[in-house]
């Protein structure tokens, strides 16, 4: 999806400072130190860090704890229930509250147990994104010359390649769409964000006073980039992930509709989702509560990018 | 962004009117009262279709979008009528003594659309163009019967043919041939009505490889007038049409939509004349909108559940007994599962052999009535499921996933035996895996007939190495009541002894017979006599405009 | 100037390369043959099948298919022929590129007018009323699915208003993609927004902003020269990128409103193995990122007189 790439060059330029063409720009950096207890301090009285930090706990208690919230069965059903029943608040929780799928399913279960599989492929495809993409930008930023040649080359490539198309011909090439699958599908051209960011800051970053001074103090390589340089390059990382994460989810759910993202009998908001779209006309809600649910966490996430960014970030204050 | 309509393509192209009742689409006969005065005879009606995927040939069309297109450009020798007997089109007589030689006798005065006669030669030489390896016509092996197709058309990779015509067909004059088989083949004339045997012009063999499928020239009651890749397909009234099914219409606008749902919409503001689908998202209520205009009639195609006989599941430690997947079929209430899941779109199968073909018998089996008792019992006592677990194999892209999972929970309820859908991402993939015997337990399947007689439900798929049998289901007692059914005398012994060998099937569970097709379909205010064929496509021909 | 667009020239090529060959791979390792599924549920004999693929030159090895497609392409601009159905690639594409152009140039105008003009009003009025809106209603346009989006405006547009048509034409009319066009340019009209308003708010405190103030220039000029100019440095980053990006993510947008453009061709030969169809594609898609990129680059330093290029 393109929002994906967007969060990447919005945070980008917001928080790091400008790094195309080159870097040539001047560059300021905030003091480090401070810096992340700053941010705590901030984020506390944040009314969006407070209510998106519960919304996500709630759904990782969701994730983890499915069946604490409802008794019914997510695969089975009975076809005696097909699209039986609307919406009925009174019921809050029961099986039928939220009405039954074309096969006699709960709604309200599968909205339950789909809830996981919806946040694992943000969380991992995030986890991994960030970590290849960290990697990469660090070497590219930090050692220049051919290095950053090739590898911003490399990463010139993958980006060039449209994010949804790519994705639709990796998740083809798999005959059993696990979330493993879609999770590599969208990591595989998701990395290239985090490595632009990463080595933005990084350039800012290396020309420090107190890596100089680690390095004539003879530190090595190795512990200057992971002592010194990654603590100081991680905020704009941090921003773009989370805010990327809420992209993931809404991309497994684009793919989902497309037809290509997890499949049956994974339970999930996506399949629900393309499930529910050919039955819009007579059968609405099954299309309706996943699609909240999903707008919801997505909402979630971005909101709390939206709050770390402010915090970290006191230039927007 | 279709996926396939079925199993197979849909393949035999025919266009004869369906008596209005025979079939049970009691709702399409109201174009024989509709023709009073109101009528354009030139009036030109749109239809939806998708892009042909392939170029207009009558070897290599094989998909329903190519074949809508050249049902209404070509005419074959014979057709077929609702009840499976035939129709002479181009022919005047295609006769036989012993079924394995046969006389074709052609009308006189037919032309093609460039005004060159259609002759004897007209057909042999577009057969021997079709038949040729070199050619590489997807529909070649259709030749298979003619005596000498084997050095025309060699099957093995790298070879090379031998000989640029079939020894089978002789030119004996003008307006007669004949055509000399392998060996006998009862229900041969049957066959001759699917669109590869149709004749092609001299003209055809001049145009350079790329312009051939680009605009047919063809002797069908259609003229082709352009083709808007993507857009639309014109063709129109070929007024020199010698055949019995002259179009009562000016002509046929084919509309491409990327989408059902978006024709369906159309098709509600008037902006498409006639429908042949309608998507699963309308499907429910098209009944209610459309009112008089909505189509619901069953077409001569059947879904099975196939087992994959080189499975380890049902070969090791010895073959599955036929009484396990007797037992599977009880175990799936077909009846409600296709009012609900498929909201009425099919219904339940009863047999192997599809309606609407010769020799279809209604009740054939009693494995296909739902009966969770009976279905345990007979698991158990052919010796249960091997690992007690089954898998569905699908195309995700096909509408198949929601039946395919209320099949499983229908099985898993009766009986215990887990069952979950294997679904693979697309058509390809699908395919790829049944041709490389890659299935690991059951995988859909289904079948939609290439000529109206129940011998193509049987023989071409159960028979040892037949093209439809991808399950490697193979017995030798089968085959050779199908060797004997198909010497037999006569057209009528040959059907009957398939009858028998039908019924004889719950003995083999070569696959589980689930539900037939039936066309959901509709049209718009502007026109009438609108009625489906056997293939489910609509009968351009019948279909009348109205004066605007 | 000159070196620094040769250089940038000169970097192009390895990208350009390494896009085609990895879409290339990419596509050709997909399970499935495009010969076999040519020929349906049947199939058809090895001879046919073998006589296929020589003809559409799919039985020479991979790096060979690879060096012809991109010799044909850049030599005689030929793209091949579909496998299916033996259409010429360029043909397939030129029938679909300008609609999807249309559209997309549509979304871009919308994102960009709405877009700059919520964020300049967030921007100016950073912390009031009118910018805790503006916040709410982007958080909102980026958390719904684009498909949701699109089903709802359809719905609500053209089933219950009826004000649009709920397909668009074969030939699109500039009316009809009104609708489409704000499906898809709404996520990004919510980035466009969010960038304008922080790089803004951020620039207002600018030094360069407190010399203006004192020097006694106009308030009008000091927000349209120099707020302004400088602000929109990352948003002009961000539209450069955007208009390849909605080409290539219109396939959702597409498919609900029966739009035929590349989004049903991207379907269509991801489906059928198109390999030829699909490298043409991204071929074209590449080009149009790598030089509108490049074209942003060089706007840079139009906009920033700190950015020289040497």
């Amino acid at each position: 999806m393109p929002d994906v790439t967007k969060t990447a060059t919005a945070v980008e330029d917001a928080v790091a400072p400008p790094s195309a063409p080159e870097s040539k720009g001047s560059h300021k950096q905030e003091k480090a130190r401070s810096l992340w207890g700053d941010a705590w301090h901030d984020l506390r009285r944040n009314p969006y860090f407070i209510v998106s930090s519960a919304l996500i706990t709630l759904l990782l208690v969701i994730s983890a704890f499915p069946s604490l919230f409802t008794s019914a069965s997510p695969t089975m059903g009975d076809l005696s229930n097909h699209f039986l029943g609307k919406a009925e608040l009174s019921k809050i929780g029961s099986p039928e509250w939220l009405g039954y799928d074309q096969q006699g399913r709960s709604v309200y279960a599968r909205l339950i147990y789909g809830t996981r599989a919806s946040v694992m492929v943000g969380l991992c495809v995030t986890a991994i994104v960030a970590t290849v993409g960290s990697i990469m930008g660090m070497l590219a930023g930090y050692f220049g010359g051919v290095w950053d040649a090739i590898l911003s080359r490399i990463t010139d490539v993958f980006f060039g390649i449209p994010f949804l198309l790519g994705a639709m011909v990796v998740l083809q090439s798999f005959t059993e769409r696990t979330i493993w699958v879609v999770v590599f599908a969208l990591a595989f051209l998701g990395w290239t964000q985090i490595t632009r960011v990463m080595r933005g800051a990084v350039i800012t970053v290396k020309h420090a006073d107190y890596v100089h001074a680690a390095k004539a103090l003879g530190a090595g390589t190795v512990r200057i980039l992971f002592r010194h340089i990654l603590p100081n390059a991680m905020a704009p990382v941090i921003v773009v992930a989370t805010i990327a994460l809420g992209g993931y989810i809404s991309a497994e759910a684009t793919l989902s509709y497309l037809g290509l993202g997890l499949s049956a009998p994974t339970v999930s908001w996506g399949v629900d989702v393309s499930a529910g779209v050919a039955q819009i006309r007579v059968a609405p809600h099954v299309l309706l509560w996943p699609s909240i649910m999903l707008s919801l966490t997505v909402l979630a996430f971005i909101m709390l990018g939206e709050a770390v960014r402010n915090a970290l970030d006191p230039k927007l204050r | 962004m279709r996926g396939a309509k079925s199993a197979k393509w849909v393949t035999g192209a025919i266009i004869v009117a369906l008596a209005a009742t025979a079939c049970g689409g009691g709702k399409t006969d109201e174009g024989a009262k509709g023709a009073k005065g109101a009528v354009d005879p030139n009036g030109i009606f749109s239809i939806e279709l998708g892009e042909p995927e392939k170029p207009l040939l009558t070897g290599d069309t094989m998909e329903s979008n190519g074949s809508a297109v050249m049902a209404g450009l070509f005419s074959t020798l014979v057709d077929y009528k609702a009840d499976g007997s035939l129709e002479m089109i181009n022919a005047e007589s295609v006769t036989t003594t012993d079924s394995k030689t046969w006389t074709v006798k052609l009308k006189k005065g037919w032309t093609f659309h460039d005004g060159t006669p259609v002759t004897a030669k007209s057909f042999v030489d577009a057969w021997n163009w079709n038949a040729s390896v070199d050619n590489a016509q997807g529909l070649a092996s259709w030749f298979a019967d003619i005596k000498g197709y084997e050095k025309v058309h060699p099957d093995a990779e790298g070879a090379k043919a031998t000989s640029k015509t079939l020894d089978g067909l002789k030119v004996v004059d003008e307006g007669t041939f004949t055509i000399e088989l392998a060996k006998p083949v009862p229900y041969f004339a049957h066959k001759l009505a699917y669109i590869v045997f149709a004749p092609l012009p001299d003209s055809f063999y001049k145009l350079p490889a790329k312009e051939r499928g680009a605009k047919p020239v063809g002797n069908g009651p259609y003229k082709f007038k352009s083709w808007d890749h993507k857009k639309q397909i014109e063709v129109v009234r070929f007024d020199d049409y010698k055949g019995p099914n002259k179009a009562k219409n000016g002509g046929v606008v084919f509309k491409n939509y990327t989408t059902l749902e978006a024709a369906y919409e159309d098709l509600k503001s008037g902006n498409v004349d006639v429908l042949r689908q309608i998507a699963p998202k309308d499907l429910p209520l098209y009944r209610q909108d459309l009112g008089e205009r909505a189509v619901d009639q069953a077409y001569s195609a059947i879904q099975t559940i196939a087992v994959a006989f080189y499975a380890d599941q049902w070969k090791k430690p010895k073959p599955i007994d036929p009484r396990v997947i007797q037992g599977l079929s009880m175990a799936i209430d077909r009846a409600t599962i296709t009012k609900t899941v498929l909201n009425g779109t099919r219904e339940p199968a009863t047999g192997w052999v599809a309606k609407g073909v010769l020799g279809y018998q209604p009740n054939a089996v009693e494995i296909t009535k739902f009966d969770p008792a009976k279905a345990k019992e007979l698991i158990e006592a052919g010796g249960g499921v091997p690992n007690n677990q089954i898998s569905i194999q699908y195309n995700a892209d096909g509408g198949h996933k929601e039946w395919v999972e209320a099949v499983c929970n229908s099985i898993t309820q009766a009986t215990t035996v887990k069952c979950v859908g294997d679904g693979k991402p697309d058509f390809q993939a699908d395919l790829t895996a049944r041709k490389t015997k890659q299935v690991k337990s059951l995988y859909r399947s289904g079948w939609v007939l290439d000529y109206p007689v129940n011998a193509n439900f049987i023989s071409d798929l159960f028979r040892t190495g037949a093209g439809g049998n991808q399950g490697d289901f193979s017995n030798k007692e089968l085959d050779a009541k199908i060797a004997a059914a198909d010497s037999a005398k006569t057209l009528d012994e040959s059907v009957k002894a398939y009858q028998a060998i039908e019924k004889d099937l719950i003995n083999y569970m070569p696959s589980i017979p689930l539900w037939y097709y039936k066309v959901n379909a509709g049209y718009s205010e502007n026109v009438s006599g609108v009625a489906y064929g056997q293939d489910g496509d609509p009968i351009l021909t019948g279909v009348e405009v109205k004066k605007k | 100037m000159g070196r620094y667009v040769a250089r940038r020239l000169l970097q192009m090529i390895p990208v350009f390369f390494g896009t085609t060959l990895l879409i290339f791979l990419m596509v050709h390792s997909l399970p499935g043959d495009p010969v076999l599924a040519m020929f349906g549920d049947k199939g058809a004999d090895p001879a046919t099948l073998a006589a296929k693929r020589h003809e559409l030159g799919l039985d020479k090895s991979l790096p060979e298919q690879y060096f012809v497609y991109m010799r044909d392409m850049i030599l005689h601009l030929d793209f091949g022929d579909q496998i299916r159905n033996g259409r010429p690639v360029t043909e397939v594409l030129g029938d679909a590129f300008p609609i999807t152009l249309q559209l997309a140039a549509l979304a871009f105008v919308f994102e960009l007018t709405f877009g700059l003009a919520l964020g300049i009003i967030g921007g100016l009025r950073a912390g009031r009323l009118a910018d805790n809106a503006i916040l709410l209603f982007t958080l909102l346009i980026m958390s719904i699915p684009v498909f949701v989006l699109g089903y709802i405006i359809k719905m609500v547009f053209a089933f219950n208003l009826g004000w649009i048509s709920p397909n668009v034409s074969t030939v699109p009319q500039w009316d009809e993609l009104i609708a489409p066009a704000v499906v898809l340019g709404g996520l990004s009209l919510a980035y466009v927004a969010r960038l304008t308003r922080t790089s803004m708010a951020e620039n207002l405190r600018s030094d360069y902003m407190r010399t203006a103030v004192a020097k006694g220039l106009p308030k009008r000029r000091i927000i349209g020269v120099h707020l302004m100019r400088n602000s929109m440095i990352p948003v002009v980053t961000l539209l450069g990128t955007d208009l390849g990006a909605l080409m290539g993510g219109a396939v959702v947008t597409e498919q609900i409103f029966n739009i035929k453009g590349i989004g049903g061709i991207i379907a269509e030969s991801i489906s059928r193995r198109e390999g030829t169809t699909l490298v043409g594609l991204v071929t074209i898609l590449v080009l149009v990122y790598l030089v509108t990129s490049l074209l942003i680059d060089l706007l840079y330093a139009v906009l920033d007189p700190r950015i020289r290029y040497a």
